[in-house]
């Protein structure tokens, strides 16, 4: 059996942890640049506020009924999710990571007990140890797993677990959901399965393989499967090593000056580097893009990018940014307002396993060195604390984000207060 | 695979001692027993000075812990996080400071209240003292 557990509106949660006064409250938190809310509290939604509605279109909605706003700390939320998943783990090692809010955790090891009660256990453990709520969907595969776990949140929130392990159990959970909730059916295959007389999941149940093979293509095969109960997607455990490290931002204003074009780039390029270092990687080729907004159509449009080859492939901030300057040298047109600007490092390799070049100048010994010391030096002190002369003083082009929480649990001056009054 | 230093080697008389090194204390093995669960505090005020906290200190605060009678709380008031004793008698629960100045409070069935975690350790800068 696989069970897909997943924190309630994960980002609002987080921020309710450690302002309880947001307790009941409807809160949203927003995408980088304070432009969408990409978490929604309970009351968020019933006042009709959807996912990924855009700020300026729910401004009046906000001010009516006072809903809380934040901006996302992703730094808060990252140490959040650490401690909801290393809880999980602590029952079985078998786990695999989905995203910052979800996992699947294998239980096949785990059938003389009450998965149920197993699943609510693990529930309470993590809301008595984090705050955060979670709910637990356990099933045959992992997609009737999700289907679970969504039924758990639509069926009552307050059990939130919900598992489907007998006949009864998996057809009523699959008689109660429809086409276009079934994780892995987009709008496309929804949209045609509805036309087709098929509304809910228990309905694909008595299509003919056939006619899933002629129109649905493997994909469909294999989601039909899952729903019958026989496992096709595959387990795993450690996420594929990356091709390609991007890191790329919207300005929180237009900027059009080269000087502060080239902070933006030059911290987005100490971002890949840490990024490459942290995986023992090197990459071999730079990419850099910048441009202007295309939704503006009074501004005059401009987009260029330039990839790089790397003489050596290297994990060097210093160096990653000495070529990412050359590379903005050629695409930077003055006269534009710029709205983004970004970075790749591609074509990565293991840093153990480099091509020496024969005319290589540099000195790779001494740059090692300075890069774990930086590295070691911001693990301490924060991001960023030690960083390169081309990155910014002033921070013109950072994110917006107005309605930043502190970092409660992973900065010391920004631990929460205790009134002793 | 990282190395660590354990001793240097000298070049005269090798150390007595190299065959008996061991790993630092390590504050945070010592005081975190589950880091998980656990988050810091920082005190204002000086309602509990009675319990050897005074203001400014660093609390400590372990949320797997089960608050008992008697133990030292951080709880949620009107939405406002505060530490105090927690005082079980009989069917009543009260919110108690360490330091006559303040008063104690009743928690109510219809009060928004919450324990949100156990007080496990208390820091204090010795130079505020």
């Amino acid at each position: 059996m696989i069970a897909l557990i997943d924190c309630n509106n994960f980002y609002c949660s987080c921020e309710r942890v450690f302002d309880p006064g947001l307790k009941g409250k409807p809160l949203i938190v927003l995408s980088n640049n304070d432009g969408c809310a990409i978490s929604r509290s309970d009351e968020a939604k019933e006042l009709g506020i959807t996912m990924a509605m855009p700020v300026f279109m729910i401004e009046d909605l906000i001010k009516k009924h006072n809903v809380q706003v934040r901006s996302s700390n992703y730094t808060l939320y990252g140490d959040m999710s650490e401690r909801v998943m290393s809880i999980i783990k602590s029952y079985t090692a078998k786990i695999e990571v989905y995203s910052i809010d979800e996992l699947f955790v294998d239980f096949s090891g785990f059938n003389h007990h009450d998965l149920a009660r197993l699943g609510s256990r693990i529930r309470k453990e993590v809301s008595l140890c984090t705050g955060i709520p979670v709910c637990v969907g356990i099933a045959q595969t992992k997609t009737l797993a999700k289907m679970a776990n969504r039924y758990a949140k639509k069926k009552s929130a307050n059990v939130g677990v919900y598992c489907a392990n007998t006949d009864h159990s998996i057809m009523q959970m699959l008689q109660h959901t429809q086409v276009d909730e079934i994780w892995g059916i987009g709008s496309q295959y929804a949209k045609l399965l509805i036309e087709n007389g098929y509304k809910t999941a228990s309905d694909l149940l008595a299509i003919p393989e056939e006619w899933v093979r002629k129109n649905m293509s493997v994909v469909g095969q294999r989601l039909l499967a899952e729903l019958k109960g026989t496992s096709c997607i595959k387990w795993e455990e450690a996420p594929p090593p990356k091709k390609n490290i991007c890191t790329s931002r919207s300005f929180g204003q237009y900027i059009s000056d080269k000087r502060t074009i080239e902070q933006a780039i030059a911290a987005h390029t100490s971002a890949c580097g840490s990024k490459l270092r942290e995986e023992s990687s090197c990459a071999r080729k730079i990419h850099v893009f910048i441009q202007t907004n295309p939704h503006r159509g009074t501004d005059k449009q401009y987009f260029s990018s330039v990839t790089l080859q790397l003489p050596v492939a290297t994990n060097s901030s210093r160096e990653l940014i000495r070529y990412a300057m050359k590379a903005l040298r050629i695409i930077f047109k003055s006269g534009y307002n710029y709205q983004k600007a970004g970075v790749i490092v591609l074509d990565l390799i293991r840093q153990n396993v480099i091509q020496a070049g024969l005319f290589d100048n540099e000195d790779r010994v001494k740059d090692k060195a300075i890069m774990s010391s930086l590295d070691s030096v911001n693990k301490v002190f924060g991001k960023d604390f030690v960083r390169f002369g081309t990155h910014d003083y002033g921070r013109k082009w950072k994110l917006k984000a107005e309605q930043l929480s502190p970092c409660y649990s992973t900065c010391f001056q920004d631990i929460p207060r205790a009134k002793a009054k | 695979m990282a190395l660590k230093l354990i001793s240097y080697v000298s070049a005269g008389f090798p150390s007595p001692a190299s065959d008996y090194m061991e790993e630092r204390i390590d504050l945070n093995e010592e005081l975190i027993t589950n880091p998980s669960s656990t988050f810091l505090f920082r005190v204002e005020g000086d309602s509990m000075i009675g319990a050897f906290i005074p203001d400014r200190a660093l609390l400590v605060v372990d949320r797997s812990q089960k608050a008992k009678n008697n133990s030292i709380v951080v709880a949620v008031v009107d939405g406002e996080f505060t530490v105090k004793r927690l005082v079980l008698e009989l069917a009543k629960r009260y919110l108690a400071p360490e330091n006559p100045r303040y008063r104690t409070i009743h928690i109510s069935e219809d009060m928004q209240c919450e324990i949100w975690g156990v007080v496990a350790y208390i820091i204090t800068d010795a130079r505020e003292v």
